[in-house]
């Protein structure tokens, strides 16, 4: 296991190299001199100056890749172009917002989907089967923001039984920290949840039918430990494939969600920075999201090799 | 075998992928499909409204009456209501069909003209190609699409063309991927290596063996990354990043009924219904599609 990880780490260095080289390409994207360009609408011969030299953009290509690489290793993402604000404390602060709400849609997504999906999968073809197909089919469709609104509408504004925004931090009292994430989490975690339970769904049916379930239920084992032990175990692998690449949707769309639910967190961050087009803000969001996608990897690289052990050797 | 199934194996390999698609048991397998062909429909009417727009639309979408603003679905003279300026909400979700499919088009097209030759020449020509392009689609997709999208359009700058770009960008390694796999698995089929031993020169090989079997998939990943494209010219409509005002779009009528959820919840509601109906009807006709042409992509992989 504990070589399964190193190699699993050793394999994020190049991702993490060439996602770096794209978060400094931005830069280069932006149209005409970055330098004028970033300053704003009408910009002083200095205030140009003052981001040119804060960027490096004076120095050559490839020695601007280097110190800005450099810089990032030792912890430095650089200053927001507009608060003057480290991009590093920046993130710091917005990061439990988001991280509360991606956690949220896990827990949303793995409580309804796994049910469906094994519903699903043990009545194949029979009605429970169609209704969570059907359920799954609108969840997919539906944007994480429409269900968002449509929940404030619902619970907030009409029930009025819970916050139709806001985030208040873990510290000042697990209740309200949990009351705020409810409908983000909900409205983030549908399409996961719909994304598992057609992936369980499928695998289960095809476990189902392998002889090994066959000799268990022939043995006598009762129904449910046939399918929740053995064939689901065998059938989670997909499952957890898919909702590892949904976990880095999920992070994408805190962007909207983030605005619809009045959020201060990273995708509010991103948000407000490619409006502004404060570059080194938008570089540090890309490069922790990335480095956030990474870590949920390598969870499920985990995750696989305790599902199947001969993944651990090979 | 029965009398449904196509012709002789000799002639196969010889059938376009497009008459091989239409042929009798694809069809048949798709239109037995009930969701697949609901999907079909809506989609069908969602593109004649597009085309039709104005001369179908009751009222001009731009067009302002400030003594009936706000007005419920199924008042007198709008059947689905009025926003804060008087605008009919109808005639603005039709007017906003045709910027949606239009630009979730676009995105395809360029997701596509991407993603689609790279997966071919990764998987055909292998080696250090190979390696090279698959690390980069790593990279671009260790990166959350919506997140990845909104910095290269802070770098960039906002507005409809570019965010359509990016989108296509974003999720070209949908096509990718896909285009990879698949010629992969036909380069290994003995029929390849039957006609390469026979000495069919390689670029016979490649447009009348390997590309026509290897489009049918892509087929099906169109109908699905369209609809995500839906979602994500919406989000960044919502978001101001994409279609700006007074032009309709679903995302942009979004946020603008979001500013009013307390006087008429309808405002949100109508165009995030109208969106999701959209995103189904491509989904139904995307797992409609892969299940009578076998393979394809998978709904929902990514957004």
């Amino acid at each position: 296991m504990r070589r399964l990880i190193a190699r699993r780490l050793l394999a994020t260095i190049p991702v993490l190299f060439l996602v770096s080289l794209l978060a400094f390409s931005l830069i280069q994207l932006v149209p005409g001199d970055p330098a004028v360009t970033l300053a704003g609408d009408s910009p002083t011969d200095d205030q140009i100056e003052a981001i040119r030299s804060q960027l490096g953009l004076d120095q050559p290509i490839l020695q601007q890749y280097v110190t800005w690489v450099g810089s990032l290793l030792s912890g430095d993402f650089g200053e927001s172009l507009f608060s003057s604000q480290p991009v590093t404390e920046a993130i710091a602060q917005r990061l439990p917002a988001t991280l509360s709400i991606t956690l949220g849609a896990l827990v949303v997504a793995i409580v309804l989907g796994i049910p469906l999906g094994v519903v699903a999968g043990a009545q194949h073809g029979r009605w429970p089967d169609r209704v969570s197909s059907l359920l799954s089919s609108t969840s997919l469709a539906a944007p994480s923001y429409v269900v968002g609104l449509i929940l404030i509408i619902v619970f907030a504004t009409q029930l009025q039984i819970l916050p139709p925004s806001g985030y208040i931090p873990l510290g000042e009292g697990f209740g309200p920290w949990l009351q705020h994430l409810i409908l983000p989490s909900i409205a983030l975690g549908l399409v996961p949840a719909a994304i598992l339970a057609r992936q369980l769904r499928s695998a289960l049916v095809g476990v189902l039918a392998l002889d090994y379930t066959r000799t268990a239920v022939a043995k006598g084992l009762p129904q449910r430990v046939v399918l929740l032990k053995h064939a689901l175990r065998n059938a989670a692998i997909p499952g957890v494939t898919a909702l590892g690449t949904q976990m880095a949707v999920v992070i994408g769309s805190t962007v909207v969600i983030e605005q619809i639910f009045g959020i201060q967190g990273l995708g509010a961050l991103a948000y407000n920075a490619a409006l502004q087009r404060d570059l080194p803000v938008i570089q540090g969001v890309v490069l922790v999201s990335a480095l956030g996608v990474q870590v949920i990897n390598l969870g499920v690289d985990v995750l696989y090799g305790w599902l199947n052990p001969k993944l651990r050797q090979a | 075998m029965s009398a449904t199934s196509g012709p002789l194996h000799g002639e196969r390999p010889r059938m376009g992928w497009l008459s091989r698609a239409m042929s009798s048991r694809s069809t048949k397998r798709f239109t037995a499909n009930r969701p697949a062909v609901v999907g079909v429909v809506v989609l069908m009417t969602l593109v004649l409204l597009a085309l039709l727009g104005d001369s179908v639309a009751p009222y001009p979408p731009n067009s302002q009456n400030l003594d009936e603003t706000f007005l419920a679905p199924f008042s007198s003279g709008h059947l689905l209501g009025t926003d804060n300026l008087g605008r009919d909400v109808l005639s603005r979700l039709i007017a906003a069909d045709r910027v949606a499919l239009f630009a979730a088009a676009t995105a395809v097209v360029v997701a596509m003209v991407v993603g689609i030759p790279l997966g071919f020449i990764a998987a055909y020509f292998g080696g250090w190609v190979d390696v090279v392009v698959q690390r980069a689609t790593d990279a671009l997709q260790s990166m959350p699409p919506l997140m990845l999208a909104i910095a290269l359009l802070g770098a960039v700058g906002p507005g409809l063309t570019n965010a359509m770009i990016v989108i296509g960008l974003v999720f070209s390694p949908a096509f990718l991927r896909l285009v990879r796999a698949s010629v992969l698995e036909i380069m290994s089929e003995p029929y390849i290596e039957a006609s390469r031993s026979i000495g069919t020169p390689a670029l016979r090989l490649v447009l009348t063996r390997i590309l026509p079997n290897a489009l049918p998939p892509v087929l099906v990943q169109v109908s699905i990354v369209m609809g995500i494209a839906l979602i994500a010219e919406a989000s960044l409509s919502l978001l101001g990043l994409g279609v700006s005002p007074p032009d309709a779009s679903w995302g942009l009528m979004i946020s603008q009924g979001y500013n009013f959820l307390y006087q008429q919840p309808w405002l949100v509601v109508l165009p995030g219904i109208t969106l999701a109906l959209a995103v189904l009807a491509l989904n139904l006709v995307g797992d409609g599609l892969r299940d009578s042409v076998g393979r394809g992509g998978d709904t929902g992989g990514d957004r």
